[in-house]
């Protein structure tokens, strides 16, 4: 099912303050709008004190020796911990989120610039960053692996001496597809292009940097820890596992978190150097890194070289598409994925088409840089998958000399194919690729964007108009088949009705920015009919609230979003139990009018849910069986992911004489099934659309031959600003999921995952004079004019 | 938060004060003004001082904008935020106003100023290209008063290196006026606020017989200083303004500057713009010269 709504909508066609789905303004705004809001490092605790980091200059050297007594003598310092001492406690290395392990501080080796090497506690925050200036650290500097391509030449570097038996750079090796049913489609098709492209290594760059407040009470043997994570309680389990500190006496507490987008999903060094510093010095230890550390240490995104290879007839029908790749994994793996998809789900590289076969193989290396992989909002490498078919699908037009809106087009999975499984195996849920397709193209104006392009190639002007359409699977997951070190991804959920008919919802998922204090009242209030302001929305502190994974991979409405509507559904149901005994009918002559039950045929007879709540709460009788109170608690396991798609465009104007790109207009029209506020979805299309601006155009952490990381400041790192972005043009359509309670299909990374290809095609059809075929991100003034100049190279 | 290393903080209370504190202290002191260079500098420890000399206090004495028949004088404290919005500036060198535009952003246009702006030296730095451009000549007081002036060429002798001494500051800048002029700056970055890639200032002055009596390109980015090209000068004067006369300054400006590939391009696409943007910016201040 299918519906195309009105594109233009503003708060005039919507109740400010809906009963249920709707624009409303966001619950949290008030707070966070007026400096209220309370961050991990606003935490300030009594005696408490300061940790600083010292970090590595070298991307790999053996550390020879660590000389602490200057630091340990420094004014107000009151610890100086080093890999040694965390070694005489087992704690010197804790396992990653992808079974690997990574040093907490470095004991045998260095292996990326960055890498965290001893702490200091002190007084205050200058006392402990001075200290690390005395703190004498010998190192022999060993040759660095920092072209992935030479990873595994026999005569690299070893960089994971610390693995038994590890003799070369090899981190694993994945496959999915039929290699030989492929090779077979490829045999036999008329036109087979191939590409190499490269996404590039990027970083989430969030607001707030990553920290940590920990403290220990000895007495108590408790841990509290507020910390910037995106997943408390799957923090807390890894903590009981790394630290042996039993779980009940792990408190993890995820205050306001200034943007996440991935980065806070890992466990870092930091956090546990902040939970030894309490516990070594009996005192409450804050630790907040700065920009360049986090630029240089946390989670990065992407670092996939792929040779893309795709199969078609010379109508434009696409029969497969193959790809080869090189990840890029750092010096540890780092991944944060479900366990059995160590590529995370970049197995939907075949995109939005109806294709024969599909295969891809990829190689997994080591490098002397920071860990990570699988951040920066990529639904867990789907950024890759799509940047990849959108690209090579560009490709293939290019070679048909066929506009890439009709090729798209022809190779639509078709509305009655759904749910159709994959050449790789994935179940799309629901889809109706074309009139979402058309809805961009009739937003753009597309043939008369054409039209213009046309002329303006005649006057020797670049305008370039470039397509993405993305197919994206978010939800993780299933239990079956998705964990986390073992832990199921199912979410809590748990929905208490007072007596006066107020309400507090406790999540599992934690909010980054996204608007969950809105969007879950929302749900629940559509559901039960107590209006969003009257729901309280507990999340982030694991003693509050049920065990679930957390907010990344665009989660939370398809999983805890589901948990939502289902517990509150639960309360209706024994609300509708009560209001039967209230109402002296049976259950089946009541039906439900959004926030009372009335009797079939007699509107007059009602009840509301508030007198139902305090029925549930008050004196007499209940109908038997039925206990009092009006609350309920569910554990929500996704029976598959849910699929958003979308279709983008993107125009550009280039100036020929100096190469700079200047994105004019992006249509984007996303279609996330059921949509329960529009305005804080749209502020989620907005800001991924920013983020693929920063991409396509300017974002890479790159580095120099010794593995020195050349994005440590944001005056290195460049995102981008209002001035780099157009007006966004959105529409919607709305294709239900037939197996989310609501419909819902999350769009949280929808923007940041379809808009990089749309930007890159848009640069190289602007480029189509000069001959270009490709050119790889980030596509700044001066890559453009070597692309102009036939001499496009890889940014690595 | 990035923290720098410990200093000690004195706010001055007039220029001479502040010079007597420059003398007493040497090397191991340093003015802040605006501070958008500075302090990043010192909070990731690139920069460490013992003593930092606020002189914002000497806004009142150093922020103007004296616009004469024969030059205009600007007080180094003088904001980019006043050099942006003086409308007296802009009639006498449109190039300011075109610089400012694109110099970072609101927040440190507030705060940052011409003199701490030529007393950086970055080489990619805008109002340097400008005061090239222009042939400005900075006035250094020392101590007791004394006053020295220095051309453009002289006031930066390297990246981030300047003719200022132990105990002397600069005071002010001259810009010299002439008849018929038209000036012009042109910047292409890779985001907005982001240092140049490449910048190119032209100005131009025009013979009552509309050939170049003078012209001047200043370049940032493309060499160790802002570039000054005496040999474009040499090119243009006498001659009628053509498109084959900028063709011709722009080789000289790509074949004449010395540019490093870095992060934020080639050295050959840097020349290029050298190139290109001289190119746009003569033909801009040839325009303005004749309206």
């Amino acid at each position: 099912m299918t519906t195309v709504h009105e594109r233009t909508e503003t708060f005039d066609d919507n109740d400010q303050k809906p009963v249920g789905y709707g624009r409303m303004l966001r619950k949290e705004d008030p707070r966070l709008i007026r400096g209220r809001g309370r961050f991990t490092d606003d935490v300030q605790l009594p005696g408490m004190l300061h940790l600083a980091i010292l970090r590595s200059p070298f991307a790999h050297a053996r550390v020879v020796s660590v000389d602490t007594s200057a630091a340990e003598a420094a004014p107000g310092v009151k610890a100086v911990v080093t890999g040694e001492t965390l070694k005489g406690l087992g704690l010197a290395w804790m396992p990653t989120l992808s079974n690997d392990v990574q040093a907490v501080l470095a004991t045998d080796k260095v292996r990326f610039q960055g890498q965290e090497v001893a702490f200091v506690v002190a007084e205050d925050r200058y006392a402990a960053r001075d200290a690390l200036e005395l703190i004498d650290v010998e190192y022999d500097v060993l040759d660095p692996v920092i072209d992935v391509r030479q990873a595994l030449a026999p005569d690299a570097p070893l960089i994971r001496d610390d693995l038994e038996g590890k003799t070369n750079n090899h981190c694993f090796d994945w496959e999915t597809g039929d290699a030989e049913a492929t090779e077979a489609v490829f045999a036999r098709a008329d036109v087979v292009v191939k590409q190499d492209i490269v996404y590039p290594r990027v970083h989430p760059a969030p607001m707030e940097t990553c920290g940590a407040v920990a403290d220990f009470d000895a007495v108590e043997g408790k841990l509290k820890l507020w910390s910037t994570t995106q997943a408390p309680h799957a923090h807390r389990t890894l903590y009981a596992i790394v630290a042996g500190l039993p779980e009940h006496k792990i408190q993890v507490i995820a205050p306001d978190i200034g943007g996440g987008f991935g980065n806070k999903v890992p466990i870092y060094p930091g956090y546990v150097c902040a939970i030894v510093g309490s516990i070594v010095t009996g005192k409450p230890v804050k630790w907040m890194e700065d920009r360049s550390e986090n630029l240089i240490s946390t989670g990065f995104a992407r670092d996939y070289i792929m040779r893309g290879e795709i199969a078609a007839t010379r109508d434009g029908k696409i029969l497969a598409i193959r790809t080869n790749v090189l990840a890029d994994h750092g010096a540890f793996n780092g991944t944060a994925a479900p366990v059995k998809y160590p590529a995370g789900f970049f197995g939907v590289f075949t995109g939005s088409y109806d294709i024969e076969a599909a295969y891809c193989n990829m190689t997994a290396v080591y490098t002397n840089k920071a860990p990570g992989g699988v951040a920066y909002a990529c639904s867990f490498r789907i950024t890759e998958a799509v940047y990849l078919v959108e690209r090579i699908v560009d490709c293939l037009a290019a070679e048909l000399d066929m506009d890439p809106a009709e090729l798209r087009l022809k190779n639509f999975i078709q509305p009655d194919q759904f749910p159709y499984e994959t050449k790789t195996g994935w179940v799309y849920d629901s889809g109706d690729y074309e009139p979402t397709m058309r809805q961009a193209m009739d937003i753009a104006g597309y043939a008369a964007l054409r039209a213009e392009q046309a002329e303006k190639r005649a006057r020797g002007e670049l305008m370039g108009i470039g397509i993405s359409f993305f197919t994206e699977a978010v939800g993780a997951g299933p239990r079956k088949n998705m964990d986390i070190l073992g832990l199921g991804m199912a979410d809590g959920c748990e929905l208490r009705v007072h007596p006066t008919g107020k309400a507090v919802v406790r999540l599992s998922v934690k909010t980054q920015g996204q608007g969950h204090e809105t969007t879950f009242a929302q749900i629940i209030a559509e559901e039960i009919g107590i209006p969003p302001a009257d729901i309280e929305v507990v999340h982030g502190d694991t003693d509050q609230t049920p065990f679930g994974l957390g907010t990344y991979g665009s989660r939370s409405t398809p999983v805890s979003g589901a948990a939502a509507a289902l517990v509150a559904r639960k309360v209706r149901d024994k609300a509708q139990l009560i209001a039967s005994a209230m109402l002296e009918v049976t259950v089946a002559d009541l039906e439900w009018v959004k926030g009372s039950f009335q009797v079939k045929g007699d509107p007059g007879k009602a009840v509301t849910i508030q007198q139902i709540a305090m029925r549930a709460h008050g004196a007499g009788d209940l109908p038997d069986g039925v206990e009092g109170g009006l609350e309920a608690q569910i554990c929500y396991n996704p029976s598959n992911l849910t699929y958003p798609h979308g279709a983008y465009i993107c125009v550009v104007d280039i100036d020929p004489g100096t190469a700079q790109v200047k994105v004019r207009r992006f249509i984007a029209v996303d279609d996330c099934g059921t949509r329960i506020n529009p305005m804080i979805i749209e502020g989620q299309v907005h800001g991924g659309l920013t983020d693929g601006v920063g991409m396509a155009l300017m974002e890479m952490i790159s580095f120099d031959e010794d593995g020195n990381c050349l994005g440590a400041s944001l005056m290195d790192y460049l995102i981008p600003t209002s001035l780099e972005v157009p007006d966004w043009e959105t529409g919607y359509t709305v294709t239900p999921s037939p197996h989310h309670p609501i419909g819902a299909k999350g769009v949280g990374e929808s923007a940041t995952v379809g808009s990089p290809p749309a930007i890159v095609n848009a640069v190289v059809d602007a480029l189509k004079p000069y001959g270009v075929r490709h050119a790889d991100m980030p596509l700044t003034p001066s890559r453009v004019w070597d692309a102009m100049r036939g001499r496009a190279t890889p940014p690595i | 938060m990035q923290v720098p290393a410990p200093f000690e903080y004195e706010r001055a209370t007039s220029v001479d004060q502040a010079i007597g504190l420059l003398e007493r202290l040497g090397s191991s002191a340093r003015l802040v003004a605006g501070g958008h260079s500075l302090l990043p500098m010192m909070k990731l420890r690139l920069a460490n001082f013992e003593y930092l000399i606020d002189i914002n206090p000497l806004h009142a004495e150093l922020g103007y904008i004296r616009v004469q028949a024969d030059e205009v004088r600007i007080g180094a404290m003088t904001r980019h935020r006043e050099l942006l919005e003086s409308d007296e500036l802009a009639a006498a060198f449109p190039i300011f106003r075109d610089a400012e535009r694109v110099i970072a952003d609101p927040v440190v246009r507030n705060r940052g100023t011409l003199g701490g702006s030529l007393c950086q030296a970055d080489p990619s730095e805008d109002l340097s290209a400008v005061c090239t451009t222009l042939d400005a000549s900075c006035v250094i007081r020392g101590p007791g008063g004394a006053e020295r002036v220095v051309s453009m060429e002289e006031f930066h002798v390297g990246p981030y290196e300047t003719a200022v001494g132990d105990g002397e500051m600069l005071v002010e800048v001259h810009l010299p006026v002439r008849s018929n002029g038209g000036s012009a700056y042109e910047k292409v970055e890779r985001r907005a606020g982001d240092w140049a890639v490449a910048s190119a200032g032209a100005a131009v002055w025009l013979a009552p017989d509309g050939t170049f009596a003078d012209a001047r390109v200043g370049l940032a980015a493309v060499g160790p200083n802002t570039t000054g090209i005496p040999e474009i000068s040499q090119a243009l004067r006498g001659s009628t303004p053509s498109e084959e006369l900028y063709e011709r300054a722009g080789a000289i400006a790509a074949s004449s500057c010395d540019p490093a590939t870095d992060q934020r391009g080639s050295e050959d696409y840097k020349r290029h713009l050298a190139d290109e943007l001289t190119r746009r910016t003569l033909r801009k201040a040839v325009e303005r010269a004749r309206s």
